[in-house]
């Protein structure tokens, strides 16, 4: 389980975050909601040792992982799939996915885990000679997805991944967040549709310039007056 | 298009690149037999040589450029060091007093001369091999102590930064007071070329001038070819198209940058080596970065991050440059008469213009980002789908 405590970080004079402690328990979907530039973003990208904290830390099985450069917390089975897709969109759609098992040298395996990502995917088997610039959004999504599965996580960390997909799209990407979840991957997920985000969490904490200023369960919050007002819509 | 090959259509493209490899080979061997010095086609060999040279430098600078998304000037540079580092090296002893004529000769040995003294005549390639992976090396090592600052530089301060270093490397090769070494400003000869490249098979007598050149380009290109095709390549690749997120993989990004820089100065090392060796000359004037932006001209004709697309664009540059627009020059070509007033110059404004046109009708160069495979394969599945359609 991860469990994040007094964090602190500061962009070029900018403080982003201000003290947050939140905790994941193993096997839940656990998501953080939040307006633009409340935070999200650097909270996932510190714990993925993109970015580094000024203090506080991180602990990840009992063990601390803030300062730890990337390929050991990846090694340690805590993957990203960044804002906004972020495929590589020169290579195919199979290289992409062998990319995502860079660190991983058990050749057998990782040929299981492709098998496994088709699976999930079908769609990505279909087009697996096909460059990924030349898929569209959804799919884009879904080979992110599956190329952050190949390192096989215990943690899965999903930055956005609604963002500028269509409804009916966005409803199959939470289906296989639930289904990703259902085959023993925790999940911590960053959503501004916290509609969705909040129906399919387990947990939910709500970021607001820095600072945690809320949290329950999925459905606690759903509920909450001042989650509605803000982030709901009504 | 770019097509992506299934492991069968793979492997069916590695065996026709095997046979075309042989047979190109083969055939550079026989031409190296049939047409002398004197001939009046001889143009054709030296076209051949220098090519090979240039499709070299090519390649390895698309590496860089092109897979590894780093935008470097620095080639010149690292081919200089080549070709010193293999001149030096193979001048023998007898010549050593007349080459250094201002100068006490630091180095005096050569290692073709040491080779063969050991084992005769098949110690002289393998000095002349010793001495072109020296080339190669020490251009390598050069280039880790100067990727160590600059590969921290983005896009246009790396250039700059490369650049830079490129022309302050020329400036130390010519500093006077490395005489004993470099032999200041004045140029290298007598050492092991190309036009003395020849072997005795029994009976027969062979010469080796163009296949040497040919066969080294060639061996080499083929090592850059697998490493863009390896695990490392693909992560060259992903570094080019998403630096964060390559990261985020888990590549380490300041290792495989300063993999690829050592790996292409290696062998823009290998072509200095070649070039010297071609024309049995090294100077350090003529490793400007004008022969840098020459290079840099092949790969984008040929077109950025295709492999084959630079072979071409670099046999195309050369043999424009050097055989087909030559006839400019001297007043006449392909039956038109030139008036005087353009001679001495006039190859050179045709030959900016037809650049100019190339890039505007082919806008990512000749192949793009394709390869000759990705044709061959196209065309194949074109047809496959007609038949069935036939069906």
């Amino acid at each position: 389980m991860l469990e994040v405590k007094d964090l602190h970080v500061s962009y070029g004079g900018i403080r982003a975050l201000r003290g947050v402690n939140i905790e994941v328990p193993d096997g839940k979907i656990v998501t953080l909601i939040g307006a633009n530039g409340a935070g999200k973003s650097t909270m996932l990208r510190t714990i993925s040792g993109l970015v580094k904290a000024e203090k506080g830390s991180i602990v990840y099985n009992g063990k601390e992982i803030l300062g730890m450069p990337i390929n050991k917390i990846l090694e340690l089975g805590i993957a990203m799939v960044p804002e906004g897709r972020r495929v590589f969109t020169n290579l195919s759609v199979l290289e992409n996915l062998k990319i995502g098992a860079y660190l991983r040298k058990d050749k057998a395996e990782i040929q299981k885990d492709i098998e496994w990502v088709y699976e999930l995917f079908p769609r990505l088997q279909e087009r697996s000679w096909q460059m990924a610039g030349t898929l569209s959004g959804g799919e884009q999504q879904m080979l992110a997805v599956g190329r952050a599965l190949m390192s096989r996580p215990k943690l899965m960390m999903m930055d956005e991944p609604s963002l500028g997909l269509a409804p009916l799209v966005v409803k199959g990407i939470f289906e296989i967040i639930r289904e990703i979840n259902r085959q023993g991957v925790t999940v911590l997920l960053i959503e501004q549709n916290a509609n969705m985000a909040l129906k399919t969490a387990d947990l939910a904490y709500v970021l607001e310039t820095g600072e945690i200023t809320l949290q329950g369960t999925g459905a606690e919050l759903l509920t909450n007056e001042a989650v509605k007002r803000a982030y709901l819509g009504e | 298009m770019k097509a992506v090959k299934t492991p069968e259509e793979s492997r069916l493209i590695s065996w026709i690149s095997f046979f075309a490899v042989l047979i190109f080979l083969g055939l550079v061997l026989l031409l190296d037999q049939l047409i002398k010095p004197t001939s009046s086609v001889y143009m054709l060999m030296t076209v051949l040589q220098k090519g090979s040279v240039y499709a070299l430098a090519a390649v390895s600078m698309n590496l860089l450029n092109g897979y590894t998304g780093l935008f470097s000037l620095g080639h010149a540079g690292f081919m200089l060091i080549g070709a010193y580092t293999y001149a030096i090296f193979t001048i023998p002893s007898t010549s050593r007093d007349t080459v250094y004529q201002y100068f006490d000769a630091v180095v005096r040995f050569s290692f073709p001369e040491t080779f063969s003294n050991a084992m005769g005549p098949v110690g002289t390639a393998l000095g002349v091999l010793v001495a072109v992976i020296l080339a190669g090396l020490l251009a390598a090592v050069f280039a880790y102590l100067i990727g160590l600052p600059v590969l921290r530089l983005k896009s246009d301060y790396l250039a700059i930064a490369t650049l830079g270093f490129a022309e302050i490397i020329r400036a130390i090769c010519q500093w006077q007071k490395l005489g004993p070494i470099t032999n200041g400003s004045n140029l290298l000869k007598s050492f092991a070329r190309t036009s003395k490249f020849k072997v005795a098979v029994g009976g027969l007598k062979l010469t080796l001038s163009t296949f040497v050149p040919v066969l080294i380009a060639t061996v080499s290109i083929i090592i850059i070819v697998k490493l863009i095709n390896s695990t490392y390549g693909r992560a060259f690749k992903a570094i080019r198209d998403d630096e964060i997120a390559a990261e985020a993989m888990g590549i380490n990004l300041a290792r495989h940058k300063m993999i690829s820089f050592t790996v292409s100065s290696f062998f823009a090392g290998v072509a200095g080596a070649m070039m010297a060796m071609v024309l049995s000359i090294a100077q350090a004037s003529n490793f400007k970065s004008a022969m840098t932006y020459e290079i840099l001209l092949m790969v984008v004709l040929g077109g950025i991050g295709s492999t084959s697309g630079s072979v071409i664009g670099s046999f195309l540059f050369v043999a424009a440059s050097e055989w087909w627009l030559r006839g400019l020059d001297s007043g006449s070509f392909l039956g038109i008469e030139a008036p005087n007033i353009f001679r001495n110059g006039f190859r050179l404004v045709v030959f900016s213009i037809i650049i100019m046109i190339v890039v505007l009708f082919f806008r990512q160069g000749i192949m793009g980002e394709r390869e000759i495979s990705d044709l061959i394969i196209l065309r194949r599945r074109k047809r496959k789908a007609g038949k069935e359609a036939a069906k």
